[in-house]
Parts: C-alpha cells; structure tokens; sequence
C-alpha cells in the first residue's frame, strides 16, 4: 500500500513527533544521574572565577549618577510574623544579631553596636538571576570584621545566615529563607552587613533592620531579613542541606554566573 | 546510433573528494548539539525576565528596548511583542501561547524551551553545562583551524574571490539558488567563506564574551568587558540579538543544505567525501 503523506497526516505527525521530543528532554531534565552530571559544570565554574579572583578583586562600584531611579524590591516584602512585626514597631531596637556556631566569642549584637563599628559604602550593582539589574548605594559593616569580633574557631568553612522571612509558608519550618558563603566571600571587603540602602535606613521590603551585600554573587545570595549568622565547617545539616533556600529548590550554591 | 570517433569526447566523471577532516566533522556536530540545547536553556532562561534593556542596569520600572509580554484582552489574553516604539501582536507564540490547552502567558513557547515548563533551575544548569562544552570544542576547533591551515585553506576567501564582478557574480547566482559545479565545487564559494567567518569568528565569541559579562563573578575578573558592551544589561540585549543572528543563520544553512544537495552535503559532513562532477579531460591534463 502506497502511503500518502497528507497534510492532515504531517500534522498529526509531527506533532506526535514534537511532544515525543519535548517529553524526552523533559524527562532528561528530570533525570537524577543526568542531572549529576550537569552539575559537574558548577564546579568548574566557581573553580575557574575563584581561579581568576585569586588576587581578590572588588565587584564595579558605580556613582551616584548611576543609581537605579527605582530598586525593584524581589522575594519577601514584608516578613509575615508577629516576632517580625513587634521589632518592626519598636525600629528595630530590641532587634539582636546573633553570630554563633564555631566561634571563640557568641555575639548578640544590636543596630547601634553595628552602626558603631567601621563601616563601608559602596555603589554596587545587583543582579536577580531572573535577569533584570538595579544599582543602588550600601552602607554597611564588612562581615569580616564582624567574625574577627568573634574569633572563628578552628575548622570553621561557611556563614549560614538565618532569616525573619518565611519565604515559602510550610509546617516544619522549610520555607524559611536562609543563605550560605564560604570564608573567601565572608572575608571579601565589599561582603558587608547591610543596614543603610541609598543614605536612608534600609527599608522593610529591602531586608530591615539588616542585609548582606555579596557583590559578586546573583541577588539571592543577599540574604535579608539577617537575625542568625552561624559558623559551621557543613551546610549539610541545615534545611535541605544545599546551603540555601533556592539552593534547596534547584539553584546552584555558587552563583557567580 | 552514435557514431564513434577516435577522440573520446570529455566526459563528465563522479568523483568523490575529500572535503571535512575528521577534527571539523566531529566539532560540527558536537557545535549543533551544544547550540541546540543552549538556544533551547538559553530561552528558558530569557522567559525568567522577557525585557531587555540597554545600559548598566534595567528592571521592571525601567524602559526597556524589546518586551514579549501578555495583556489582558476581555476574558482571555494577547501575546505582544514590542521592539521600540513597535509593537506586534504575536499571541499564539510569543508572549502568549497554549500550555496544557490553555492560553497562558509565557514569553516564547513551550516548545521551545528546555525543560517545556517554566524552571529557571534546570534552564541554568543546562545552558552553564553546554555554555562549557561549546567553549572547549570552540577552542578545539580554534587551534585545529589555526594549526592544520583550515582556516587560511578552506576559509578564508582567495583573492580571485574578493574582486567586485566575482562577488556580483556569486550574490546574482545564490539569488537564483545555482551553486558552482565541477572544480569550482572543491571549494566554499566567497558568500559562503565570509559567512563562515562572520560566525566563527564575531558571532559564537560575542556569544561567549557577551554571557561572560553578565556573570557578577566574571565582571570583579574582566570589568572592562562592561564597559566594551556598555553594561550588563546591553551585554544580555546583545547576546539575545547574536542568538536571534546565529538562528538566522542556521535557517539559511539548512536552506542552502537542502537546494543544494542534502545527500551529498550530510555525506561530506558525515564521512568527509563530498560528491562532484568532473571534465575528464581535464582531469587528465592536470
């Protein structure tokens, strides 16, 4: 029998064609050892940027002509607590800090203690990995000098920083938003604790009373919201245990790119 | 019938020659996998934020230069695309278009994209992991080409092939789709040599150059790269448009592919022997 190729027939064919395409790269996509390999390509890029930074270069910092007329505020906008609100009321002066973990001296401390340390201004730009970017002037304390306060203990690796957001609404508690850096980027001179946004104090839908700046790093990396940094030598044990709250959802933990 | 003289007259001979060295063969096709899934993560990724913008920074308040987004329209929605000032409906594929039988907004289709639903996640992983794989088979192919002498052999174009009357020549037969037979054949006409290296040579590098300065990592490294595109905003417009050029370009190769010779264009690219016809007699006079 001669088969004849009507348009009714392509149609259909091709589109069975196309589905059974999409449905394979969707199922690679899903794949747990494809994935494993595609992750090989994370290593080799922070391996090669760390490479290059060996000489610690600082991320571009813009002038005040450069600012973003308006920074688009992403992911929480208004921490949804009652532990949240009532600091929120009282500005944030019952508000503490706490650093812990693997560290010589806990700290609790307070904005004014922070606001009394050296501080750092910087005109940086920030990246979403969504795409967009918005420019805007950070006034803060370099982390750094914050661990120095504490004096690390030995075999520490990573800042976990906890936060007042609940960005995703769950019953155990995982939707907390949470964040990790490794000690070259605590240490970096633009990483700092930020509590100042464009010469104003940082406002609610930008992280109140206190962000981190992590310049060369994609924006979700800027935890707001800080209320815990904790030094641990593994982020294995926290949450998901990939470091982060997007990073637990699928987004690389280094995020130079 | 025919009458036979003593002089065989020139008759014309298949001959097969060896075209594609194994370094170009295997880099070819490796490029298309690399390209294929890079477009497909690369508009996965786009679909995250579809604006592009121009200068050093650019977000939902700012203007942006192109937007594929969807509108309202009374119970349903349009899928528009603006480029400046201009905007044309495109519902159906871009801005709007049908996701599990429903019209939904989404910059470009399902189709499209990998995976088929929207992931920024997977999007990443997948363009970061081949963005690599294509950076090392492109140098692979770079030092090929410098070291064995592709390209001062195969690409870049003679001087015969740079006079004016020759370059009217081929741009009046491309326009009538005849290509060049016999010895001519053996080698790439001079459309097709400066297309060839407008690709290796400006489009894949500002591709690479162009995501590398969207990498905040990359910037604290390179930061002169921001001001050679003029931030990194220009940098993602420019790499959106050098993707829309290479897709371009992949869609006249395939034309030219199929006009002019399927099989004997896959066979050269897939075991190196590219078909043509020769004059025998001047086979013999070589």
């Amino acid at each position: 029998m001669k088969f004849e190729l009507t348009r009714r027939r392509f149609l259909i064919g091709s589109s069975v064609a196309a589905t059974g395409l999409l449905t394979g790269c969707d199922a690679l996509v899903e794949n747990a050892s494809v994935n494993d390999i595609l992750q090989k390509a994370e290593a080799l890029t922070m391996g090669s940027q760390r490479l290059l930074q060996a000489h610690e270069p600082l991320a571009r910092e813009f002038t005040e002509a450069d600012l973003s007329p308006t920074f688009k505020a992403n992911g929480t906008q208004m921490p949804d607590s009652e532990d949240y609100a009532r600091l929120m009321e009282g500005s944030f002066a019952d508000w503490r800090l706490v650093v812990n973990g693997m560290v010589r001296t806990p700290l609790s401390l307070s904005l004014a203690d922070l606001k009394a340390m050296p501080s750092r201004t910087q005109i940086t730009r920030h990246d979403c990995v969504e795409g967009w970017s918005a420019i805007g002037k950070w006034t803060g304390v370099p982390l750094g000098l914050v661990l120095q306060k504490a004096g690390l203990a030995p075999g520490a690796r990573y800042a976990v920083f906890y936060c007042a957001d609940e960005y995703e609404k769950s019953l155990d508690g995982s939707g907390q938003y949470y964040e990790s850096i490794d000690l070259v980027d605590a240490y970096h001179p633009q990483t700092i604790l930020s509590y100042s946004m464009n010469g104003k104090d940082l406002e609610v839908a930008h992280g109140a009373p206190l962000r981190l700046r992590v310049e060369r790093q994609l924006g979700y990396k800027h935890a707001k919201y800080l209320m815990r940094i904790e030094l641990v030598d593994s982020f294995k044990g926290v949450w998901g245990g990939k470091g982060g709250f997007w990073e637990d959802r699928g987004y690389e933990w280094y995020a130079g790119i | 019938m025919t009458s036979v003289t003593d002089h065989e007259p020139a008759r014309p001979k298949k001959i097969l020659f060896y075209r594609h060295s194994f370094a170009v063969r295997l880099t070819h096709w490796l490029n298309v996998l690399c390209l294929s899934f890079l477009l497909m993560s690369g508009l996965q990724i786009f679909n995250a934020h579809p604006d592009l913008y121009w200068g050093q920074y650019g977000a939902d308040a700012d203007h942006s230069f192109i937007s594929i987004g969807a509108v309202s329209d009374g119970d349903t929605i349009k899928g528009i695309t603006r480029v400046g000032s201009i905007s044309i409906p495109t519902t159906g594929v871009l801005g709007a278009s049908t996701v599990d039988g429903e019209l939904t907004p989404r910059a470009f289709p399902s189709w499209t994209t990998i995976p088929s639903y929207q992931d920024l996640a997977s999007g990443r992983r997948w363009h970061f992991f081949f963005a690599w794989f294509f950076v090392i088979n492109g140098f692979v192919y770079l030092l090929y080409g410098l070291i064995a002498g592709h390209f001062r052999r195969d690409i870049v174009p003679t001087k015969d092939q740079l006079t004016p009357q020759h370059l009217a020549h081929e741009i009046g037969e491309h326009a009538r789709l005849r290509f060049p037979k016999g010895e001519e054949a053996r080698r790439y006409n001079s459309l097709q040599k400066l297309t060839y290296m407008a690709v290796i040579f400006i489009l894949l590098p500002l591709m690479v150059l162009t995501g590398l300065t969207m990498s905040p990592g990359f910037n604290s490294i390179f930061p002169w790269l921001l001001d050679v595109f003029g931030g990194r905003q220009s940098a993602r417009t420019i790499h959106f448009i050098t993707a829309s050029l290479l897709v371009a370009f992949v869609v006249v190769h395939l034309v030219m592919v199929l006009v002019s010779g399927v099989w004997n264009n896959l066979r050269s690219m897939i075991t190196g022997y590219y078909g043509l016809t020769v004059d025998t007699d001047k086979e013999a006079a070589k």
